[in-house]
């Protein structure tokens, strides 16, 4: 957090097309437009001496980008939709993932994604669960596991409902479900009583789910706890006491904004106590 | 001479109208179609682009289940495609072979139809061969001492093979 934020200045002429490569880990913003590198313009500025001597190069390799959030795709072009750093991240075959790593606090239902919902209705086959998105999704009372037409979960208005959307684009109602698609549960379905919801920013929630995150190893050292983390921005904690609940909570909304050595500090002191 | 001519040209008319016909039936005016295959594939989820670690936690045993969840979850992710390469044999090729080995006969026996079954031997190799029976001349029996039945049909078997044989006795 504490490294400088390379702003780059030409970004603010916007209409200038610039090569992903060249401003990974740079901010770019809404309305950049970004030259993947087969498409590279070889008569760009600079482009014409420095690129390699290629064999045959009428035939170009056409490699599979994937574009993440943050960035949308147009005819051609590749366009920056959110404000943020360009990340990229190599796969295996194709020209890799680029994404824009934003922060944002407005959640908007992506198809996948595993979310925490209050539910908020029951009308007839389906619920109504709010996920902080611009709509209620719906979840039919048929995607619990194990659930059938006899067998009805217990689902009550105001449960915690941990699942996934299986419908989410911008034209309809987005869709939740509990199960996965051989129809276990895999830890979702409804969120078990008392513990503490709170909210924080999405950057946040991907910041702790990192798999090389320390916060979460350190915090699960201090006293024994569940969590749950939805996509959609919501934590949900529970541990042996509502003390123990509300440091915790507090621990990780405050954690967004320190550094290391003030973490650490925090939670020597709360070893101690 | 001129009707003749006439019909001549009226069919080259008629034939070329037809090509017309044929042509304009046949296409299709359409822009021509270009390659539109994209290569660039939009993916509005954050799971692909980072290695998100499974988002249900529970640590020192506050709820085993989700504990033992989690750790399957993580694995699976971390070991995904180190697993496929190395996948862990629970038996051997060796001993795969040698169990088979002992069930190729009596398998097999299960195959064959009974009129074509035929016994299994084997040679000095190890391998196993169907023993080929010999076919001869089955002499009829002779009676001495034979009850006095003037058609008998019996039934003899030599090498799986069923020989129907009748036999005279006077």
């Amino acid at each position: 957090m504490a490294e400088a934020v390379p702003v780059a200045a030409e970004s603010f002429a916007g209409c200038r097309a610039r090569a992903a490569r060249t401003v990974l880990g740079q901010v770019v913003l809404p309305g950049d437009e970004l030259l993947l590198p087969e498409q590279e313009d070889p008569e760009g500025p600079g482009g014409a001496g420095e690129r390699p001597l290629r064999l045959n190069p009428g035939t170009r390799t056409r490699v599979r980008v994937v574009c993440g959030p943050g960035l949308r795709r147009c005819g051609n072009r590749l366009l920056v939709t959110k404000c943020g750093r360009l990340r990229h991240k190599e796969s295996g075959s194709g020209g890799g993932v680029y994404w824009v790593d934003s922060q944002q606090k407005r959640y908007v239902p992506v198809k996948g994604d595993h979310v925490i919902g209050i539910v908020t209705a029951k009308s007839g086959d389906i619920f109504k669960v709010d996920v902080g998105g611009s709509e209620p999704a719906s979840l039919s009372y048929l995607a619990f596991e194990g659930a059938t037409k006899r067998n009805r979960p217990n689902v009550q208005v105001g449960d915690l409902i941990y699942g996934q959307f299986v419908v989410a684009n911008k034209d309809m109602e987005p869709e939740m479900v509990c199960i996965d698609s051989c129809g276990r549960a895999n830890g979702m379905g409804v969120i078990g009583q008392d513990g503490l919801l709170f909210k924080v920013t999405l950057g946040l929630i991907r910041k702790l789910l990192a798999p090389d995150c320390e916060i979460i190893q350190e915090v699960g050292k201090l006293y024994p706890l569940e969590i749950v983390f939805g996509m959609n921005g919501r934590i949900w904690v529970k541990a042996k006491t509502i003390q123990q609940t509300l440091i915790l909570a507090n621990i990780l909304e405050a954690c967004e904004h320190m550094t290391t050595d003030q973490r650490k500090q925090i939670f020597s002191r709360l070893a101690e106590t | 001479m001129q009707r003749g001519l006439d019909s001549e040209t009226k069919k080259q008319l008629e034939e070329e109208e037809k090509k017309i016909i044929n042509e304009e039936h046949w296409y299709l005016d359409l822009p021509e179609l270009k390659e539109k295959e994209s290569f660039i594939i939009e993916e509005q989820s954050f799971l692909l682009c980072e290695d998100l670690l499974y988002r249900r936690m529970s640590f020192r045993g506050f709820n085993p289940e989700v504990e033992k969840l989690m750790l399957q979850m993580n694995a699976k992710n971390k070991e995904e495609d180190i697993e496929n390469e190395t996948m862990e044999l629970d038996v051997s090729d060796e001993e795969m072979a040698r169990r088979y080995e002992t069930l190729v006969g009596t398998i097999g026996k299960k195959f064959v139809k009974k009129r074509g079954q035929v016994n299994y031997e084997e040679d000095e190799n190890g391998d196993i061969k169907p023993i080929k029976p010999k076919k001869m001349f089955l002499k009829p029996q002779d009676s001495n001492g034979c009850h006095t039945t003037w058609l008998q049909r019996c039934l003899v078997k030599v090498g799986g093979l069923f020989w129907s044989s009748s036999c005279w006795c006077l």
